[in-house]
């Protein structure tokens, strides 16, 4: 039997929605290897495990890690439990949802099992009894594909890329216990951004606006649109960010953020390679530019040729329509 | 203050990537290569932690091929005082396999702050930082935005979505930079003369057997070709039907 091993995230009590996709990319390797999968949830208790319905996302057993230190992101806690319960486990292979928590956790388990990692991965599959995987390299220029040649495979996986279907597992909770161990860093307090907002790696809609904004006070338009589809998250082209217009997390690209949206709607943005490779991967882009020959339009899907000052108002108003009837 | 900063040689940004003869790499042919921009920031914040505290030593290390010796003379036109090369054919997809390599080099150095960028912009993995620090039972703090050190106690802010989480920390720790937490130097034309007397120690390395392997490096799907839905304005309600009706992402 080859169990695999699910790590979930949860904030605030919550478990976030990379959790059941880490569940369900899991599903698929243990249906693969032949298997069950064990869903790992760490955090300060009282967290609502039965809302996020892990057994239907595929789920065996769900492993509850309670431990008043683990309210918040405990690094050397967190790590030291995962990879205590994937000794215990003897898993073929531990998933982790490639978020910033579980970007920051990932290697550290691998060094501690001393196992290899595959990270931000989009596709995962078996092959002849082997994990295999494929990730985009040069922020999404290129697809690697590779295969696994010893187990545990640790993978994390890319946000908002697995489509978590309906596997209905039993699901039935266990308490775990969570690793004792010294904490070398402590997090002290998590703040949200000013803005308070989505974040544009989460978010199903994306309105970035570029160069042709002209400067951070237009930025509103954007914001106004971002608002208008009401579950939008604001980015930037690093024209913008680097021109001190908006906060670089909010940057899209190589030196940025890679984003997969639903809906990608870039506003004043040329199209450089290196922007391009952060958002090629949304379903669907939409792009506003006075110019017809802009490479964004070659990446676009729909593209609207005109003035953003004139064309994202009435973009706006369209939606707003459209969303209320 | 002693500092080693772990870079890493990458095409250039800007650059196409083909997939070479072997099916399984990105062609080297005619690419200009850079420091990775996010080590960019990992060696400004050694600089400026080094002229605050008016004495110590920048080191920068890299692992790959001869050829990154080149990055390190970058590097050292910034201001970094010598640099160790880990030379190796090809930096392998295991990270563990170079974080081990990095750590028994970085290991007993008596380093107060070992620093890295957040990712590479070629595998972009974000693990060797990490993977290091545990390898060498160190504090890391990942993706840090902003540093606040107090002799040896140090505040670091790290990016999370949608926000940050404050971290508490003691040297000696290794740290990833984000972009954000300085504004890295161009390399002036003094910096550029000084780097080419500065001292490069070469060791070759061999690195542990990857157990990640390579299949193929493939082109990305190329996506289908979209159109113009109008100029102007008035487009704004055809497009947004398009959206509703056609692509169903509204």
């Amino acid at each position: 039997m080859a169990a695999i091993l699910a790590v979930t995230e949860q904030r605030c009590g919550a478990l976030r929605k990379v959790s059941r996709e880490a569940v369900w990319a899991a599903r698929q390797l243990a249906d693969g290897l032949g298997g069950t999968v064990d869903a790992l949830v760490i955090g300060a208790g009282g967290m609502d495990v039965a809302v996020a319905d892990l057994g239907g996302a595929g789920a065996d057993r769900v492993l509850v890690v309670a431990d008043a230190s683990f309210a918040s992101y405990a690094p050397d806690g967190y790590a030291a439990t995962v990879a205590e319960q994937a000794k215990r486990g003897g898993y073929a292979a531990v998933v982790v949802p490639a978020t910033a928590t579980g970007k920051d956790l990932a290697p550290r388990v691998a060094a501690k099992l001393d196992a290899p990692l595959a990270s931000d991965v989009t596709e995962l599959g078996v092959e002849g009894g082997k994990v295999t995987v494929a990730r985009p390299v040069y922020a999404g220029k290129a697809i690697q594909r590779l295969v696994f040649e010893s187990a545990p495979a640790l993978v994390s996986l890319r946000p908002n890329t697995f489509v978590v279907g309906r596997a209905a597992r039993a699901g039935t909770v266990e308490a775990a216990p969570a690793a004792g161990c010294a904490a070398r860093v402590v997090v002290t307090e998590t703040r949200a951004a000013e803005r308070g907002a989505l974040d544009v790696a989460e978010a199903d809609v994306v309105v970035s606006g570029g160069r042709g904004m002209k400067g951070p006070e237009h930025f509103a338009l954007v914001e106004d649109l971002a608002g208008a589809f009401g579950n939008a998250a604001v980015g930037a082209s690093r024209a913008a960010v680097d021109a001190g217009w908006r906060p670089h997390a909010e940057q899209v690209g190589q030196t940025g953020k890679t984003v997969s949206p639903q809906l990608y709607v870039a506003v004043g943005i040329s199209g450089a390679i290196q922007h391009l490779a952060g958002m090629r991967t949304s379903k669907v882009i939409v792009a506003v530019n006075r110019d017809r020959d802009a490479p964004i339009f070659r990446a676009a899907d729909y593209g609207i040729v005109g003035d953003l000052f004139e064309v994202v108002p009435r973009l706006t108003e369209e939606i707003r329509k459209a969303r209320a009837g | 203050m002693k500092i080693a900063v772990c870079i890493k040689r990458v095409p250039d940004t800007e650059t196409r990537v083909r997939v070479a003869s072997d099916g399984a790499s990105a062609d080297e042919a005619g690419v200009k290569f850079i420091i990775s921009p996010f080590d960019e920031f990992a060696i400004e914040e050694a600089l400026q932690r080094r002229e605050k505290a008016g004495a110590g030593e920048v080191v920068v290390v890299a692992l790959g091929p001869e050829a990154a010796q080149e990055t390190i003379r970058t590097a050292m036109a910034m201001g970094v005082d010598r640099g160790i090369l880990l030379k190796a054919d090809a930096v392998p997809a295991d990270a563990l396999a170079v974080a081990k390599a990095l750590a028994a080099e970085l290991r007993g150095g008596g380093y107060d702050l070992i620093l890295f960028g957040k990712a590479a912009a070629d595998d972009n993995s974000q693990a060797v930082g990490p993977m290091v620090a545990e390898l060498l039972e160190l504090p890391c703090v990942t993706s840090v935005v902003k540093l606040d050190m107090e002799g040896a106690n140090g505040t670091a802010q790290r990016e999370i979505e949608g926000g940050v989480e404050v971290v508490r920390f003691a040297l000696p720790a290794v740290l990833t930079a984000d972009k954000g937490l300085n504004a890295p130097r161009y390399p002036s034309l003094k910096g550029i003369m000084a780097a080419k007397k500065k001292p490069i120690e070469v060791k070759p390395v061999t690195l542990e057997a990857s157990r990640l392997r390579v299949v193929r490096l493939e082109q990305p799907p190329s996506r289908k070709e979209g159109r113009i839905v109008g100029e102007g304005p008035d487009a704004a309600a055809e497009l947004v039907r398009l959206l509703r009706e056609e692509a169903r992402v509204i």
